[in-house]
C-alpha cells in the first residue's frame, strides 16, 4: 500500500530560475519524513515535484527521477492524472471546495473521477472524515457547505479529501501554519495515526512538530537568495536533532542560523 | 527574570500625550451648512436676476463645499475639514449621477403607463393607421424575444468557451492576438455590425436578408466580447488554490475546470451574460438594416421581416403624431421593464448560486 519514493539528480526551474538542485534521497514507506530549512529554500518546490504540481505552475520544469516503488514519476507515457491520485496532497491553507457541502468535498475526488454509486461513496465518505478525526464532529451537517467549519475543521476535511481517493503517498505542505495549537495537535495526532497506511512526507517550518512527528528529517539549504536550494542532510529525527553531521544544520536547529 | 516589573509609568520628560477627544460639529451641521448655501444660493440667484434653477442649485453647492470646509476647518481641524470636502463632494456627484436615471425613469413611465393595458401587450400594428390610437407592441416583443434569444444562444457559448480557454490554457502570441481582437470588437459601433452580416449576407445568398436570424448574428457579434470580458474576470477571481486542490486529487483538468472553476464563478457569469443580454436588447442600427421591421405579427425568425422593441420606438417616432409618440413612450417602458426583470434574475441566480459560507 504504502510505497517508498527513491529520489535521485532531481532540479526544479522557473523557467530560467533553477529553484533546486540536484537533490537525491530516499523516503521509506510507511513512515514520516519531515523537510525543514528557511523560507525560499525550496521545500515546497521540491514537495511539489514528488506529484508533479511543480509543472502546474507556469513555466515549472523538472530534471531527474523520482522513482516510486520501480515506476519513474517522470518516465515517458507517464500521465500526471494518474500520478496525482497515487501521491495525494494537502496545502498549506486549507482549501475546501467553497460550492460543495462537506460530503461532496470529501466525494469529490470519487466523484470528478467518475465514481457516482451512493452506497459506495457513503461508506468512503465517513471511513474518509473517521480517518481524518472529523467524523463525529460533522457527521450531522453533512450537507452544509465545507466554508462553514473552522480553520483546523477544514483542513482535516482537505486531508480526508485527500485520503479518499486512496492514495500511497501523501504530501503536507506547512498542513499546520495556519491552525491554533489545539488544531495542530489534532493535525500531528493525525499523521501518527495515517503513517501506517501511508508514506507521508511533511514540509514544516515548526522545529518540535518536525522532531514530534516524523521518523526522519531532511534539511534544505541555499547558499545565498537567488541562488537554488540544496539538501544538506537527510537523517533519523533523533539524530538530526540530538546529533547532526553538518554544522550547518546544528546551526539552523538551534537558533544561531545567519 | 520573573520578579522584573515592567515600570508602566512613562519616563520623567516625556511630554503629556494629548488629549484624545477633540472639539466636534454636532451632527446636524451638514444639513443646516445645506440650508444655509440653499438659502444664500436662492438670495444670489434672486437677486442677480438668474433664471435658470441649476444656476441656483450650484451656486448653492460650491457654497455648501466651501462653507463646510470653512467652519469644520475652525471647530473641528484641517483633517476633518478635508473629510468633509471629500464626503460632500462624493455625496453630490451620486446626486448628480442618480438625477437623469430618475427623470428618465420618471419620464418613461408617466408618459408610457397610460398606454399600456391588455390591448397593447397583446396586439400588433397591422391594419392600424398611426394616426390612430390603438395597436401594441406584440410583434415587437417577439421579434425582441427571439432576435436576442439566437443571439444569446451564438454569443454566450462561444463568448464563455473563449474566455475559458483565455484564463484556463491561454498562453503565448494565440493567447494575445484573441484578447487584442476581443478588445476591438467591444469597440465596434453596431450600425458597423449591421454592415458586416449585412455585406455578408450579399456574398453568401446574393439578396438582401430580411429575416430576425440576421440580426442575430449582428447582435451575437455585439454581445460576445462583453461576455468574453465578464467571464475572463470572473474565471480570474476563482482562486488558484481551488484548481490546485481539485489537480492534487488527481482530477484531470477539463474535469476541473467544469466541476470546480465554473461552479465557482458561475453567479458572476450569468450576471455578466445577463448583461450582454440587456446591451443588445437596445439595439435599433442592425434591426434596421437586416430584419426591416414590421407591422404584423412574424413568429419565425429565419423569414421574412420582424419588428423588435428598439426598432419599434424608433419607428413610432418617426411616423410624428400623437398617438405614435404615445406609443413610442410605452415600448420604451415595455423594453425597460424587460432589461429589468432580466437583471433582477441574473442577480437573483448570482445570490443562489454563489459560495456559501452558512453553518
Amino acid at each position: 500500500m504504502a510505497k517508498r519514493i527513491d529520489i535521485s539528480g532531481l532540479s526544479a526551474y522557473y523557467s530560467a530560475f533553477k529553484a533546486i538542485d540536484d537533490i537525491s534521497m530516499t523516503i521509506e514507506p510507511g513512515s514520516v519524513t519531515a523537510f525543514i530549512g528557511p523560507s525560499g529554500c525550496g521545500k515546497s518546490t521540491f514537495l511539489r515535484t514528488l506529484n508533479r504540481m511543480h509543472e502546474v505552475t507556469p513555466g515549472g520544469r523538472v530534471e531527474g527521477k523520482v522513482m516510486l516503488d520501480d515506476e519513474n514519476l517522470y518516465g515517458s507515457g507517464v500521465d500526471p492524472v494518474t500520478v496525482r491520485r497515487t501521491v495525494g496532497m494537502v496545502f498549506q491553507r486549507p482549501n475546501p471546495f467553497p460550492t460543495m457541502s462537506i460530503y461532496d468535498n470529501v466525494a469529490a475526488g470519487l466523484k470528478l473521477n467518475g465514481i457516482r454509486k451512493k452506497s459506495e461513496l457513503d461508506g468512503i465518505v465517513e471511513r474518509s472524515l473517521k480517518g481524518a478525526n472529523l467524523w463525529n464532529e460533522v457527521k450531522d451537517r453533512l450537507n452544509k457547505p465545507g466554508s462553514g467549519l473552522s480553520g483546523g475543521q477544514q483542513q482535516r476535511l482537505c486531508i480526508a479529501r485527500a485520503i479518499a481517493v486512496e492514495p500511497q503517498v501523501l504530501l503536507m505542505d506547512e498542513p499546520c501554519s495556519a491552525l491554533d495549537p489545539i488544531s495542530t495537535l489534532a493535525i500531528e495526532d493525525l499523521i501518527g495515526e495515517l503513517k501506517t497506511r501511508f508514506t507521508i512526507v511533511i514540509v514544516t517550518h515548526n522545529m518540535q512538530q518536525a522532531a514530534r512527528v516524523s521518523d526522519r528529517t531532511a534539511f534544505f539549504n541555499l547558499s545565498a537568495v537567488g541562488q537554488p536550494g540544496k539538501l544538506i542532510e537527510i537523517d533519523d529525527t533523533e539524530r538530526i536533532f540530538s546529533n547532526p553531521s553538518v554544522q550547518a544544520t546544528e546551526d539552523y536547529i538551534s537558533g544561531r542560523f545567519g | 527574570m520573573s520578579d522584573t516589573v515592567m515600570d508602566a509609568r512613562p519616563a520623567s520628560g516625556t511630554p503629556a500625550s494629548p488629549r484624545l477627544a477633540s472639539r466636534h460639529l454636532p451632527r446636524w451641521s451638514p444639513l443646516a451648512i445645506a440650508a444655509g448655501a440653499i438659502a444664500v444660493a436662492a438670495g444670489i440667484g434672486a437677486g442677480a436676476g438668474l433664471s435658470s434653477h441649476i444656476q441656483w442649485g450650484l451656486i448653492a453647492l460650491v457654497l455648501f463645499v466651501a462653507g463646510s470646509y470653512a467652519i469644520t476647518a475652525r471647530v473641528e481641524g484641517r483633517r476633518q475639514a478635508k473629510d468633509r470636502v471629500a464626503t460632500s463632494l462624493v455625496w453630490s456627484s451620486f446626486v448628480l449621477a442618480v438625477i437623469p436615471l430618475y427623470s428618465l425613469v420618471e419620464t418613461t413611465i408617466s408618459k408610457g403607463a397610460d398606454v399600456i393595458d391588455g390591448t397593447f401587450l397583446t396586439h400588433s400594428m397591422n391594419n392600424v393607421l398611426t394616426i390612430q390610437p390603438g395597436g401594441g407592441v406584440y410583434h415587437a416583443i417577439i421579434g425582441t424575444l427571439e432576435q436576442v434569444g439566437i443571439a444569446t444562444v451564438i454569443a454566450a457559448p462561444l463568448g464563455m468557451l473563449t474566455a475559458i480557454y483565455l484564463v484556463e490554457y491561454g498562453k503565448g502570441r494565440l493567447a494575445k492576438w484573441v484578447t487584442f481582437f476581443v478588445d476591438v470588437m467591444t469597440g465596434i459601433p453596431s450600425i458597423v455590425a449591421g454592415l458586416f452580416i449585412l455585406s455578408i449576407w450579399f456574398v453568401a445568398l446574393g439578396k438582401a436578408p430580411a429575416s430576425g436570424f440576421a440580426g442575430s448574428l449582428a447582435l451575437a457579434l455585439l454581445m460576445m466580447p462583453v461576455v468574453v470580458r465578464s467571464t475572463e474576470e470572473m474565471l480570474k477571481l476563482v482562486p488558484n488554490e481551488l484548481r490546485e486542490a481539485s489537480l492534487a486529487l488527481g482530477v484531470p483538468k477539463w474535469r476541473t475546470t467544469v466541476k470546480v472553476v465554473l461552479p465557482t464563478a458561475v453567479g458572476g457569469i450569468t450576471t455578466g451574460v445577463m448583461l450582454a443580454i440587456a446591451r443588445i436588447a437596445g439595439e435599433s442600427a442592425p434591426i434596421a438594416l437586416l430584419v426591416f421591421g414590421s407591422a404584423a405579427i412574424n413568429t419565425d425568425p429565419f423569414h421574412d421581416p420582424q419588428s423588435s422593441l428598439p426598432y419599434y420606438i424608433y419607428e413610432q417616432y418617426n411616423n410624428g403624431n400623437q398617438p405614435s409618440y404615445d406609443r413610442a413612450w410605452g415600448a420604451a417602458l415595455v423594453l425597460i421593464a424587460f432589461v429589468m426583470v432580466l437583471n433582477l434574475i441574473a442577480r437573483f441566480i448570482a445570490r443562489w448560486k454563489a459560495p456559501k459560507a452558512g453553518r
